[in-house]
């Protein structure tokens, strides 16, 4: 055998051992990087009664985390995700919650119901999965203390706190605290653990500013609600504190109060009543509506310009119909994933697991480590559509500020900057009351916070 | 306001509102008649047709010509149940047609939000849900246009349907069919068409309700559970009678709002939402067939 032909054959050969192993170690880095894919379970609600609130909120979880993704990943680690349809049911709250849990090895880092009853349904399992509930601004107030419940956070604000910014601006419109005395005030509420959630604490300023509290339910689906507002004239109520769920509850107290004549001027809706999808179906109606923000809307904050861009551009957007970019419940969904991915930056730093992914406890120790500042807030480009807050081991909610708005007819006006509770420890001092009551009841030792 | 006329207030709001049940049972007993079977995609053919009724005025047809459109679509609704849901289950048990009406509320309502899309609608129909000036002028108390109009619609179709029902050949073919399906089909009763009638009537009856009850709450999913408002009325009126569930409507709408705001405050509130149901039972236990139903006698 000559050199040559040896050459002549050797050569192939070696070519293909070497395409072998050239294929063989893309393919394993191909598989290396298909590892770097945070994964996240999202149980949304976009049939059904509340699905205007689910496909606004879950449409901009959505297009954020296919923003994110386009503009190259959380330090190059790619954002999956899975969507399980609960209707804003809990019992399909917890069936989804189940089946979003796992993903091949992966598992869940953290679950956001968009629902008070949803959340009281998983709150429970969470902890021993390791997996956060990210309540935006809903749910179970008293988890804001960080002891009792290390799992759960509310960046957005919980209800004892709205409710303290309420009352706040109805004093405001009366002149002050001191003219509260001898007014009467309706809860207006559905007849939920959601619709009672803000009571302890309203009951406690009603004590504390001598004014009458009337607390009336409302049956679910609550599109007949002629005798609760015919109790409200009998009683001759100065304001109304709505708490309501799904937009047929929530145009049909607007037009109820127009059929007896009370002046949607007095009235101040719970956030998660308090959108555009609300006040639409009550026509002229609800012009005058007063409403509570924890997500201001509209399209000219620089994020929500860019995903318009980005993501819609490319014809990408989650959103059926695109109009919908920018409403409250659009913008809320685009805050929520916005403290998803901070989150996972802050748990990639402190692990030392940049451009790599992160498991549930080191995704919880990112969301406590939130610091979400005015200059954090207008480096993302949501200055003004979210409250600033910042997280710690026994504090985990968020400002506890609102933005109060009104709607004109056609869109809400914003009246205020970021408003905050008249007295912020006497909310803190309940919320802790409560949590230290629910860890005695449970054996739950609180954990200490240096 | 003297506490009368807070109450007369609190009645004739009650009665109006039971007007707005009495409409959307009227499509329930509509298909019970002719069918035996309890039509669990009433709720959802509410939905359907208001929605589909908004839908087609947002491509640009005016009011006058949406409706008309919407009615053909109810009425092709109609015939499309008889051809695919009810005539191959034709001579089968009441039971199975109520299973299959529970899947066609699933499709229904799938069929519609994929359709026309999950955003809520207003609708706007010309009649001002507040109270009548004049009303509250001689008497304080407040009685809303909307509520006075679907009085009037609901006795208008009342009197249509008990016309239809009692006065037609078509009316006494009806009867026959909810009698015994394979009884008149064999006298020559044209079963298929009696069925394609029932349910495009139903359907129409569906629109109707959907538009008054739209009106007031919007046009959305949450439509699909005024169904919920007609059971006890066709409990207490008799799941076969047309004067029945306007009556029992009325009782209901005001046994409800008088509970709601007279017994309500002392035990909490909410009550509103069972204590019709807690009527219709007592009903079912000392008047099983409801004020107007047919007394089923068997033989044992």
């Amino acid at each position: 055998m000559t050199t040559d032909r040896i050459f002549r054959r050797i050569v192939p050969a070696i070519s293909a051992a070497a395409t072998f192993i050239a294929i063989a170690a893309a393919s394993t880095a191909a598989t290396a990087q298909e590892a770097q894919e945070q994964y996240f379970g999202i149980p949304s609600s976009r049939v059904g009664p509340y699905s205007a609130m689910g496909t606004g909120y879950y449409g901009g979880i959505i297009d954020y985390l296919n923003y994110v993704n386009m503009k190259g990943g959380v330090n190059g680690v790619k954002l999956t995700y899975d969507e399980c349809e609960t209707e804003y049911n809990a019992a399909r709250t917890v069936e989804c919650y189940q089946r979003l849990l796992n993903k091949g090895d992966q598992k869940m880092v953290v679950f956001d119901t968009l629902g008070t009853p949803g959340a009281y349904a998983v709150i429970g399992r969470m902890a021993q999965d390791h997996v956060v509930l990210a309540q935006y601004g809903y749910g179970r107030t008293d988890a804001a203390d960080g002891r009792v419940w290390p799992w759960v956070f509310n960046a957005a604000g919980h209800y004892w706190g709205q409710i303290a910014v309420k009352m706040n601006f109805i004093a405001g419109k009366e002149g002050g605290i001191d003219k509260m005395k001898g007014k009467t005030v309706v809860h207006l509420h559905i007849d939920t653990a959601y619709g009672r959630e803000p009571l302890p604490a309203m009951r406690q300023i009603a004590k504390d500013w001598d004014f009458k509290l009337i607390e009336i339910a409302i049956p679910a689906p609550g599109l007949e609600q002629q005798s609760q507002w015919l109790q409200i004239r009998k009683e001759k109520a100065d304001w109304v504190t709505f708490w309501g769920a799904g937009s047929g509850m929530n145009s049909t107290a607007i037009t109820t109060a127009a059929r007896v004549g009370f002046p949607r001027e007095k009235m101040v809706y719970v956030t998660f009543g308090g959108a555009e999808e609300d006040m639409i179906p009550a026509g002229d109606a609800a012009k005058g509506t007063y409403v509570a923000a924890n997500a201001a809307p509209g399209k000219d904050y620089p994020l929500i310009a860019d995903i318009q861009k980005v993501v819609y551009g490319a014809g990408k957007g989650n959103m059926q119909n695109p109009d919908r970019v920018g409403t409250v419940y659009y913008n809320r969904g685009v805050g929520a994933a916005v403290m998803w991915i901070e989150a996972l930056k802050n748990a990639q730093r402190i692990h030392n697991k940049v451009g790599k992914t992160v498991n549930g406890d080191e995704f919880r120790d990112g969301y406590e480590a939130l610091d979400i500042t005015d200059e954090k807030l207008k480096e993302i480009g949501i200055l003004g559509m979210s409250a600033p807050f910042k997280m710690s081991c026994a504090k985990h909610d968020g400002s506890e500020r609102f933005k109060m708005m009104q709607w004109d007819g056609k869109k809400f006006q914003i009246l205020t900057d970021w408003v905050a509770a008249p007295d912020p420890a006497f909310i803190r001092k309940l919320i802790e009351e409560s949590a230290a009551k629910f860890a005695a009841e449970n054996n739950i030792t609180p954990r200490t916070c240096s | 306001m003297p506490d009368f006329w807070f109450f007369l207030e609190v009645l004739v709001g009650g009665l109006l509102s039971g007007t707005m049940y009495a409409l959307v049972a009227l499509g329930f007993v509509l298909i019970y008649k002719a069918s035996s079977v309890f039509n669990f995609a009433q709720g959802a053919m509410v939905f359907f047709a208001v929605l589909s009724f908004v839908g087609f005025m947002e491509l640009g047809l005016p009011f006058w010509a949406a409706l008309p459109v919407t009615v053909g679509l109810m009425i092709l609704v109609g015939m499309g149940t008889e051809r695919f849901v009810l005539r191959p289950l034709v001579n089968q048990s009441e039971d199975t047609l109520l299973m299959a009406t529970i899947g066609l509320a699933f499709v229904i309502e799938g069929v519609a939000q994929l359709a026309w899309g999950v955003d809520v609608r207003r609708l706007d129909l010309g009649i001002r849900d507040e109270p009548i000036n004049w009303v509250m002028d001689k008497t304080g108390m407040l009685v809303s246009q909307l509520d006075v109009t679907a009085a009037l619609v609901a006795g208008i179709m009342v009197a249509a349907l008990a016309l239809l029902f009692s006065h037609t050949k078509v009316g006494r073919g009806l009867r026959a069919v909810a009698d015994d399906h394979a009884a008149a089909l064999s006298i020559g009763i044209p079963l298929k068409h009696i069925w394609m009638l029932v349910w495009a009537t139903a359907g129409v009856v569906a629109l109707v309700a959907g538009m008054l009850w739209g009106a007031r709450s919007g046009v959305q999913f949450a439509l699909v559970w005024v169904a919920l408002k007609a059971l006890p009325v066709l409990i207490i009126g008799g799941f076969t009678s047309v004067p029945g569930v306007i009556l029992a409507g009325l009782i209901v709408g005001a046994i409800e709002k008088i509970g709601e705001v007279f017994i309500g405050p002392y035990v909490g509130g909410g009550i509103e939402g069972w204590s019709p149901y807690m009527l219709a039972v007592l009903f079912l236990l000392i008047r099983p067939e409801g004020l107007f139903g047919e007394k089923i006698i068997r033989r044992v």
